[in-house]
């Protein structure tokens, strides 16, 4: 067999696909071997050393997460050689890194602390440069902050910001010990075209990335006893927050979840999950009455393919690098801005509460809904709409402070009103979501009956595929939307900044043409979002994106327009879809900004 | 900045846009500007369709790249064992005495900037020293004088 190759491993004869490396075969043989600088998800630096095997023949050790396995090779990963080697690693990191272990974010879910645990470096044997060093902290941005003094240069983030993200808003600057992972110019991260996905922050094996936190103002504010707290909850918050306290990736912990919010002391667990249902009502109208205006009326001013308008890593990136589709936007905000524009108009005349003693906060699988949250023109219904963004991160920090033992935890509902939702909802958490539960809501609004679609299950549109594409007829329409008869609706859908910046291109070069695109801006769409648990892997990301589906299939209402509260809010309050109250609450617009 | 546009602009047509035209495109901005500033690494970006970050990044590895600005006359001398052992620090004094700067300055006509550098390849004739792309070697006190009094005469 040609297409594989035959090695040996600490004794243990192995063969694997060619193109494998060591590290790979070792992981087959369950040998552990330590790593820094690779991640599954990013192309091979080999730059931290910590890897090194023993390759007999060889002069040098090698690094097993670049090596590729060769025919008859025989490798040793744990000889005195590579123990002291990797260990002289890992201690020179240390020099350059200032260790303060206990006043760090990352404490305790730090990989050079866990090596260095693992390899019990009590007495350092070089010395310590950090001090010696000129580092700085960037704590500008809402979302990000960057600590260079944490930095140990695996460039992780870099080649995340490059391959995934194409955005490089980090790169690498000056070399030798000078070298130091950048924005432009060392300008903060605020001020450079960094789309606050936090693709970066999931990835970073310190604390040199991390989110900005919101956790004491949040207990500040639950402690509080003028303030009405209400938090809301993102769809993929639920599916992933159990990996914080050692569940299995893909475990649903909605119930949980709840109850873990109201033992924090929140005035009311709500879900953003209602607003998802919402915003389905606004987008499809939005792209129904897009349609009627581009094909009917002729009208040149309306801009087709609509892109959704969920993911704020999206919208920034849109912002710096493709300001001229601003106006295809969808004007729709986010589920969650239009969760924290009710909260305090439509939630507290309902409730009898005065909004300026409603705190709202929001659980997020996000670091740039922080920033969504702050942006000035999120402030529609008088007041900061969202007044704290945090990650499923933070909930699960909170938990722990709270001495709450999650995974005993009775299931419990969300309070009512805007509790309510549908299986549409719950899969705007994963890549495809959005245009699913769109094409479920819109196709009946237009043909009075279901999507043609096995269990509603619109499979074209679900996946890991960078970019996928899909069609559906309208056929034998109702009266009203008769001038679609016959149009085939073209869709598109991309998640991750790199596949975006594809479908963009080929768009603009008339390459491809469609009249509705879904982009997220993080890999996976939301359930691998910048603020969900670390570690992110394709593996992980797939259990997450099954259990989205599976919580959908477990709903009974699975289309958006069937949510009884939703149909309660257009009865009592908004009216219609894109009608007046709509417009001031629920929409906006977005403007350009310097991509250099 | 209308000049730098231009400038950038015109590299581009001549080096070309793609990514290997980075480094021939900054070292053509040095010999216009001697040094390259944050709105020319802008341009590059826009013009390369790049990266800010990654201009930057290339352009702070390169010490040849200056990203600070610079004198007239870029005086580097070699900082590395052998110039040293040859009487190096004698030439650097001579060179802070005449100029009245230390190393890593600019004069205030702008006229010169002393910085060091690494090894110039001239270890059998050092000390040695590069004005701008100009190399100088054996150099003394006197000589360097005589040097530098000519750069201030032109």
């Amino acid at each position: 067999m040609a297409n594989t190759v035959n090695l040996k491993i600490d004794g243990i004869d192995i063969s694997v696909e060619a193109g494998k490396t060591v590290l790979d075969a070792a992981k087959e043989l369950n040998i552990h071997i330590p790593t820094l600088c690779y991640h599954e998800d990013l192309c091979v630096a080999g730059n931290c050393r910590v890897c090194v095997v023993e390759q007999e023949g060889a002069r040098n050790l090698v690094a097993s997460c670049a090596m590729p396995a060769q025919e008859g090779m025989v490798i040793h990963t744990n000889t005195h050689k590579v123990r002291n080697a990797r260990r002289h690693v890992v201690e020179l990191l240390l020099s350059e890194h200032n260790a303060d272990c206990t006043k760090c974010y990352k404490n305790t879910k730090c990989e050079l602390q866990d090596l260095a645990s693992e390899m019990v470096i009590t007495e350092p044997m070089f010395l310590d440069l950090v001090p010696e060093k000129n580092y700085t902290v960037d704590n500008y941005s809402p979302s990000i902050i960057k600590d260079d003094s944490k930095c140990i240069r695996c460039q992780r983030c870099v080649r995340t910001c490059h391959e995934l993200q194409h955005v490089s808003a980090l790169g690498v600057a000056y070399k030798g010990d000078q070298m130091k992972i950048s924005t432009f110019f060392e300008h903060p991260m605020l001020d450079v075209v960094c789309t606050n996905c936090g693709q970066c922050v999931i990835r970073c094996p310190t604390g040199a990335l991390v989110e900005k936190n919101y956790i004491d103002q949040v207990w500040d504010a639950i402690y509080d006893p003028d303030k009405h707290v209400i938090v809301q909850t993102a769809p993929a918050t639920r599916i992933a927050l159990g990996e914080d306290f050692g569940m299995e990736p893909g475990n649903i912990v909605t119930g949980k979840m709840a109850a873990s919010l109201r033992r924090l002391g929140f005035d009311s667990v709500l879900d953003t999950d209602f607003t998802a249902d919402l915003t389905i009502m606004e987008e499809g109208t939005e792209l129904l009455t897009r349609l009627k205006k581009v094909l009917v009326d002729k009208d040149e001013s309306v801009k087709v393919p609509m892109f959704t308008s969920c993911s704020p890593g999206w919208i920034k990136f849109i912002e710096h690098m493709y300001p001229e589709f601003l106006d295809n936007l969808s004007t729709c905000k986010s589920p969650q801005q239009m969760f924290g524009a009710l909260a305090k108009t439509y939630y507290a005349q309902k409730k009898g509460i005065d909004p300026s003693k409603i705190v709202s906060v929001s659980i997020m699988p996000c670091t740039a809904k922080k920033f969504e949250a702050a942006r000035p023109e999120m402030r529609d219904s008088g007041f900061q709409d969202v007044d704290l963004g945090l990650t499923t991160r933070e909930l699960a920090v909170m938990i722990k402070q709270a001495g709450i033992d999650f995974e005993s935890l009775p299931d419990e509902k969300f309070d009512s009103i805007m509790g309510a939702s549908t299986g549409a909802a719950v899969i705007f958490g994963a890549t495809g979501g959005v245009m699913e539960a769109a094409l479920r809501t819109a196709y009946e609004l237009v043909t009075g009956r279901e999507v043609p679609f096995e269990n509603l299950n619109i499979t074209a549109v679900r996946g890991m595929e960078g970019v996928r594409e899909a069609s559906v007829k309208l056929e034998g329409l109702l009266p009203a939307w008769s001038f679609l008869e016959g149009v085939e609706l073209k869709t598109a859908v991309a998640h991750g900044l790199t596949n975006a910046h594809q479908i963009m291109d080929a768009i603009k070069k008339g390459e491809a043409s469609y009249h509705f695109v879904e982009v997220m801006g993080c890999p996976g769409g939301c359930i691998g979002g910048g603020g969900q648990p670390i570690p992110t892997t394709p593996e992980i990301r797939k259990k997450r994106t099954e259990a989205i589906y599976r919580e959908d299939e477990g709903k009974t209402i699975r289309k958006s327009h069937e949510n009884p509260e939703v149909q309660e809010i257009y009865r009592d309050f908004l009216g219609e879809p894109l009608g007046h109250k709509s417009h001031e609450l629920l929409h906006t617009h977005y403007k350009p900004r310097k991509r250099f | 900045m209308p000049e730098i546009k231009e400038l950038v602009k015109g590299l581009a047509d001549k080096h070309g846009r793609g990514r290997e035209s980075l480094i021939p495109i900054l070292q053509g901005i040095i010999a216009e500007e001697r040094y390259i500033s944050d709105a020319a690494m802008s341009e590059v970006a826009v013009e390369l369709d790049m990266s800010a970050a990654l201009v930057y990044g290339t352009a702070t590895f390169y010490s040849f790249l200056d990203t600070e600005p610079r004198g007239k006359y870029v005086i580097r001398i070699c900082k590395t064992i052998t110039c040293d052992m040859k009487g190096k620090k004698q030439i650097v004094k001579t060179l802070e005495d005449l100029l009245k700067i230390k190393v890593g300055e600019t004069t205030k006509d702008n006229k010169f900037t002393l910085l060091e550098t690494n090894c110039l390849g001239w270890c059998h004739k050092g000390p040695a020293m590069l004005i701008n792309s100009i190399p100088y070697d054996t150099l003394d006190v006197n000589k360097v004088t005589e040097i530098i009094m000519d750069y201030i005469r032109k």
